[in-house]
């Protein structure tokens, strides 16, 4: 575990990985988007409209999926100081902050044709804007404080406080009555649709989760090269201040 | 594809749309930072971060 808190070897273990996974992430949303549009029925009730599911839920698990990476990594900053655990945390959240947007945007796409509304304030749609809320704050956080170290700090408590906010989305469809459908893949007594459109929708969460780990591995690197830049600025002013000052053997 | 088309459609261009501008940001992040990165003198590997 400790050679992989190395960012030297991480920057080549990313740089080794990264073409395979982008080939294996392309590969899975083809088949994950065939299967969507020319393999899965459509729906008894809801017809052709369907088909917003296969982008929404893997949208929506993910929202909740980056969250739980980014309270892993607040622990990490906390508990075992992991050099790389706010790099992680910080390159997490603007992608969270995306996938909660796209369950946000397809879900009212969904909602228009189906309930007649674009937006209903019950529990399952709040509790997720209250997350997109979150990540937007996290992102504020780390842009406010200068101190990369403080940032990081602050934004794992935060993040931590906020954690309370995914079993509320997960079960307010069963706790609360709501315009929402009650879960009908990760539940007790297994799934409830059709293996024909079970399928695909694993197909395109599995593409949906591989484009996350690509992109959130990028920016983590993005993250490892900004630490490096400020550490080779800092050092580089540090020495032009060294040579300005004129040294005592000199005055004398 | 008949009913709704419209909304079907619109859900996967904003969701396209919104991936874009994640991997588009974070790739013109990588080249400034490679960029900026280039300006110092290389230094040995296991300098950390």
């Amino acid at each position: 575990m400790l050679k992989y808190a190395n960012p030297t070897f991480f920057l080549r273990l990313v740089a080794a990985a990264l073409p395979w996974l982008w080939g294996a992430t392309v590969l899975t949303l083809c088949a994950g988007l065939y299967m969507t549009f020319l393999v899965a029925p459509a729906d008894y009730q809801q017809g052709e409209t369907v088909r917003i599911m296969y982008i929404h839920v893997p949208a929506a698990w993910l929202s909740m999926f980056i969250y739980t990476v980014m309270t892993l990594s607040a622990l990490g900053t906390l508990v075992w100081r992991h050099p790389l655990a706010d790099a992680s945390q910080q390159a997490a959240a603007p992608l969270g902050a995306g996938f909660t947007f796209i369950c946000l945007v397809t879900g009212s796409l969904w909602g228009k044709p189906m309930w007649g509304t674009w937006w209903v304030w019950d529990a399952r749609l709040t509790s997720v804007l209250v997350l997109f809320l979150i990540y937007l704050g996290l992102i504020a956080l780390w842009n406010t404080i200068e101190e990369p170290l403080k940032a990081a700090r602050a934004a794992a408590i935060l993040t931590l406080v906020g954690v309370v906010n995914i079993p509320i989305i997960k079960f307010s469809v069963d706790w609360w009555n709501t315009l929402h459908q009650p879960a009908s893949v990760l539940r007790m007594g297994g799934p409830a649709i059709h293996p024909t459109m079970l399928w695909p929708l694993l197909v395109m969460a599995v593409g949906a989760s591989l484009l996350f780990l690509c992109l959130h591995l990028m920016g983590v690197r993005n993250e490892i090269l900004r630490r490096r830049l400020r550490r080779m600025s800092y050092l580089a002013a540090e020495a032009a201040d060294h040579v300005l000052e004129p040294q005592p053997e000199a005055r004398a | 594809m008949s009913d709704h088309a419209e909304f079907i459609i619109a859900a996967f261009l904003i969701a396209g749309a919104v991936v874009a501008v994640m991997l588009g940001a974070i790739m013109l992040d990588h080249r400034s930072l490679r960029r900026a990165l280039a300006k110092f003198p290389p230094r040995g590997e296991g300098d950390g971060a």
